[in-house]
């Protein structure tokens, strides 16, 4: 044996973080595709339309006998959950009691109060935040950013972690479009820069434009996965 | 707020790695994460010092190595720090590329004594 010594040795770790967190979010995946579920990460700031989204989303789907359910996370209130709960989806609010994101145990706590085996899609809604929902696996299958018009176009340059690692962004309240200085085009560019792969639709849900699209977008998603 | 339970993995794979070496206690954890990850160093360090007494870790200094956004880019593969808000590549001019540092987040490794 070597002599002892209290001189410090480095030794190699190189162990990923969150590793605990992906543990749980596997478990997650393999509950919903068990029971095949589509299920789609909405992130965005607070404020951007997420909850308007979601009402409007579900109606349009439901039309399309497409069965929604929606995990909500909020910091703190059941206000998001009892909106989504007037259209008759079912719905399960989570409070994270003041962490800024949903985490894979949160959603997994959540989930017996969803009647998963008889639902088609299942939106999470995230706590409002650019920043750190991205750093957590939940086990969907799909991440989406919402970035309202109010927000601006230079988004991108500030939160990129967000922009790179989403499937597809939304442009939301693009009713506005005429009264603001948000450049769709250059905004497009910023974002393509990032991550070309990932589509960039422009909506509204107010007035219903280009919401076509967008439950398109997730019926064509539905159907890969069936 | 969401560095606690990210201390908590730290203080899982110190603990682990400390008994696979037989350390008596632990000096240093090394980290390295990625300017995209959104971890405040401060904030671990803070929950760190509330984590670590009375474990093999006690009083060890954490070192965190901040690794830089870089994208290469799509169009000539040129290697670069983007600007703030600037992320033409400084070769072709062609705005952003794939990230290819940035997103690193894990404990490279810790100095013990033995």
């Amino acid at each position: 044996m070597a002599e002892s010594s209290s001189a410090a040795t480095r030794v190699p770790v190189v162990a990923k973080l969150l590793t605990a967190n992906e543990q749980v979010a596997a478990g997650n995946r393999a509950t919903f595709q068990g029971h095949g579920n589509l299920v789609i990460n909405i992130m965005a700031s607070p404020g951007a339309g997420k909850t308007t989204l979601l009402l409007a989303t579900i109606e349009l789907l439901r039309a399309a006998s497409v069965k929604v359910g929606v995990i909500e996370g909020d910091v703190a209130s059941q206000v998001d959950a009892d909106k989504i709960a007037t259209t008759g989806a079912p719905v399960v609010q989570i409070n994270t009691g003041g962490s800024c994101h949903l985490d894979a145990p949160m959603v997994r706590s959540g989930l017996e109060a969803l009647p998963l085996e008889g639902l088609d899609v299942v939106f999470i809604e995230n706590v409002g935040n650019l920043i750190c929902p991205v750093s957590f696996d939940l086990g969907q299958d799909y991440n989406i950013a919402l970035l309202s018009v109010p927000e601006g176009h230079d988004k991108p340059y500030k939160y990129p972690g967000i922009f790179e690692a989403v499937d597809l962004v939304v442009v939301t309240k693009s009713d506005l479009l005429p009264y603001l200085d948000f450049e769709v085009d250059t905004f497009r560019e910023l974002v393509a820069g990032l991550n070309p792969n990932a589509p960039i639709l422009v909506v509204s849900a107010k007035t219903g434009d280009g919401m076509d699209a967008w439950t398109n977008w997730v019926q064509e998603r539905l159907e890969d996965g069936s | 707020m969401h560095e606690l339970s990210v201390t908590e993995d730290i203080m899982r794979i110190v603990n682990d790695h400390a008994g696979r070496n037989d350390a008596k206690s632990v000096t240093d954890v090394y980290l390295v994460i990625g300017e995209l990850s959104s971890f405040i160093d401060d904030s671990i360090q803070f929950y760190f010092n509330i984590l670590s007494p009375d474990t093999v870790a006690d009083g060890a200094t954490l070192h965190f190595d901040r690794i830089k956004t870089r994208f290469r880019c799509r169009n000539c593969g040129t290697e670069f720090e983007p600007e703030e808000r600037d992320w033409t590549c400084p070769e072709c001019q062609a705005l952003g590329g794939d990230v290819i540092a940035g997103k690193e987040f894990f404990v490279e490794s810790i100095k013990v004594t033995t």
